[in-house]
């Protein structure tokens, strides 16, 4: 948005339109070579790892980025369907069907917890959804006849949607994939709808926008329904890749880190979930390979962040490399309007 | 014909502070309708219950013969009140243009659509285009909120209700803190606004709000002084009373 305040003549608006139409090329087809250029299966399984979190984080960023709601119960929603799943794959149920009831109960779920926490926001509201994550997470601890508790449940079968077997990582990566694609663009348009524009208001100014005529509390209801969708579709993937479930997956630790993939990528924008799910999965399986302290060094960067770019990385970066061009004088075909957008 | 706005023995506290005290208004369709009291009189608040901001403790509110009294103040937008705030509340990360047709999208069906473009929905665009041409704002649409005068948001206020086409319009100190030149444009702008419109109007400025009102209600610690023409609340010794103090 700020990008294209920034560049206000037609054609700086081309030229910058064909650069990113070229920049999303490459990125897509980088995207779509993943297993022919990633050297073995265990890093294309990380890139897998990646667009799941990433598709999580972008649902959540409904929530923390356009409704201004931060949520500390998101793994209640992403653990429900992990489960639905599993238990239901488990005792013989077709994929199809357990993957249905697995996003329809993460819906649902998303429901219930939206009408007992909707009726605050702020910081209560961060209470009220840590606690109904917890109460989740301590179910599947206690309720060990259907979740197997501790040990949690195994699988071992993944879909063959049309036919094709996902059993291989690239296959499932490929999978992945499409889900990730499907999301990034269904975010894309929702952010720039009505509906979008109008949860944003709610977030900026909900008073006015009650006096304007809309209701507030359903906007957010819905946001948070289609929250808990996403939740659910990722927490779907997430099961197929582990073929495994335990209650690590309702924990607060899976919240706090979808929650930090949010802020620290940037909340409130399409690129800063995906590349905070990219930082904290590289952190976690590839530099921990080298580094031993890799919880410290993941620690520091998001310290970093939160002190030289509190905004996220990617508006941060962008902040900086504007910065940058204007101090270097080579943008004199653009006229730069000074925009502070987020102020 | 019912009044545009009828209101029946409205009290509201806060905590031990009662701050309306069985306010009766009738306000007729077309009139122009000023309200004027000392700081802490209770103007605000009697606005906040009107556009149902706030919940009454008691009373009664009709807006043309409908009880609102427990309607929702979304509600009472889509029958036809919008208002201005005393203080500015605007959506500071959109531009003037998207700040108005976020105005007019509060009352379209579009509101829940999650498919198309908000930018592109010229239905919105041109009546917002109008309404910011009607507050002299037009050359600015594309310009940020945040990157506009203090004056300019004032007008932004008006547009925004103007744009939803209201009948009843509540404009709570529209010139408050405006320049001299700003003052004339806004006044020039409310007496432009045709009689199909029913204005209740909060204002200080005297030289101004005299002209623009048809009747004046006083408040004071809650309760209505004195109400009536011009003149008769002009020269009525309770409104030297209050505003020189007893
Ligand atoms: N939400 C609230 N909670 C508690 N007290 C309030 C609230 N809103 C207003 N008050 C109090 O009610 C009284 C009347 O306030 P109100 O804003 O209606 O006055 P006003 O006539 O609009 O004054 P001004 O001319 O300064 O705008 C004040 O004493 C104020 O402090
Ligand atoms: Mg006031």
């Amino acid at each position: 948005m700020s990008l294209r305040h920034a560049l206000s003549t037609p054609d700086a608006e081309k030229a910058s339109l064909s650069t990113r139409l070229l920049a999303l090329g490459i990125v897509l087809a980088l995207l779509v070579t993943v297993p022919i250029w990633v050297p073995n299966s265990y890093y294309v399984n990380i890139c897998s790892q990646i667009l799941i979190w990433a598709v999580f984080a972008l649902g959540l960023n409904i929530l923390v980025g356009y409704a201004g709601l931060v949520s500390l119960g998101q793994s209640g929603l992403f653990g429900i369907a992990c489960y639905t799943a599993a238990y239901l794959v488990s005792i013989g149920t077709p994929h199809f069907e357990a993957g249905l009831a697995a996003i329809g109960l993460a819906i649902v779920t998303s429901a219930v917890f939206a009408v007992l926490s909707l009726r605050t926001t702020g910081i209560s509201f961060l209470m009220i959804t840590l606690a109904l994550g917890e109460i989740l997470w301590g179910i599947a601890y206690r309720w060990v006849s259907v979740t197997g508790g501790d040990n949690g449940i195994s699988v071992n079968t993944r879909p063959t949607p049309f036919g094709i077997s996902l059993a291989s990582p690239s296959a499932f990566y490929y999978s992945t994939l499409i889900i990730f694609l499907v999301v990034v663009a269904a975010m894309y348009v929702f952010v720039e709808s009505p509906f979008g524009i109008s949860l944003r208001g709610t977030r900026d100014q909900a008073r006015r926008m009650t006096t304007l005529g809309y209701n507030v509390w359903l906007i957010r209801f819905l946001a948070f329904m289609f929250s808990g969708l996403i939740a659910g579709v990722a927490g779907l993937q997430f099961f197929y890749y582990e073929k495994f479930v335990s209650p690590y997956v309702l924990s607060l630790s899976t919240s706090a880190t979808v929650l930090l993939m949010v802020i620290s990528g940037g909340v409130a924008t399409l690129l800063g979930p995906i590349v905070g799910a990219a930082l904290v999965i590289v952190m976690q399986y590839v530099v921990s390979a080298y580094i031993q302290q890799w919880n410290l060094v993941l620690g520091a960067i998001f310290v970093a962040i939160i002190l030289f770019m509190p905004e996220g990385l990617v508006p941060g970066s962008l902040r900086l490399w504007r910065a940058l061009r204007r101090r270097r004088g080579s943008a004199p075909a653009v006229v730069t309007v000074p925009v502070e957008p987020e102020s | 014909m019912s009044a545009a706005l009828a209101i029946h023995g409205l009290t509201k506290s806060f905590g031990g502070l009662r701050v309306t005290r069985g306010v009766n208004l009738a306000v007729e369709p077309g009139e122009r309708r000023l309200i004027i009291g000392p700081n802490g009189a209770g103007k605000t608040t009697l606005f906040n219950l009107i556009t149902g901001d706030l919940r009454t403790d008691s009373g009664r509110i009709e807006f043309f013969g409908r009880n609102i009294t427990r309607a929702p103040n979304r509600h009472r937008a889509h029958l036809g009140m919008a208002r201005t705030f005393q203080i500015i509340t605007l959506f500071p990360r959109e531009t003037l243009l998207r700040n108005v047709m976020l105005s007019l999208l509060g009352l379209s069906k579009l509101r829940w659509n999650p498919f198309i473009r908000f930018d592109r929905l010229t239905v919105l665009a041109e009546p917002a285009r109008d309404a910011l041409a009607r507050v002299g704002l037009d050359h600015l649409a594309h310009r940020p909120l945040s990157e506009t005068s203090y004056g300019e948001r004032r007008r932004i206020e008006i547009a925004m209700a103007l744009a939803q086409n209201p009948r009843v319009l509540l404009l709570d100190e529209p010139l408050a803190g405006l320049s001299a030149d700003e003052r004339r444009d806004v006044h020039r702008l409310i007496v432009s606004i045709p009689r199909d419109v029913t204005i209740l109007m909060i204002e200080h400025d005297m030289d101004v709000a005299l002209e623009i009102a048809d009747r004046i209600t006083l408040l004071h610690f809650g309760e209505v002084v004195v109400e009536g023409t011009r003149a008769e609340v002009v020269q009525d010794p309770r409104t030297r009373e209050v505003y020189l103090g007893e």
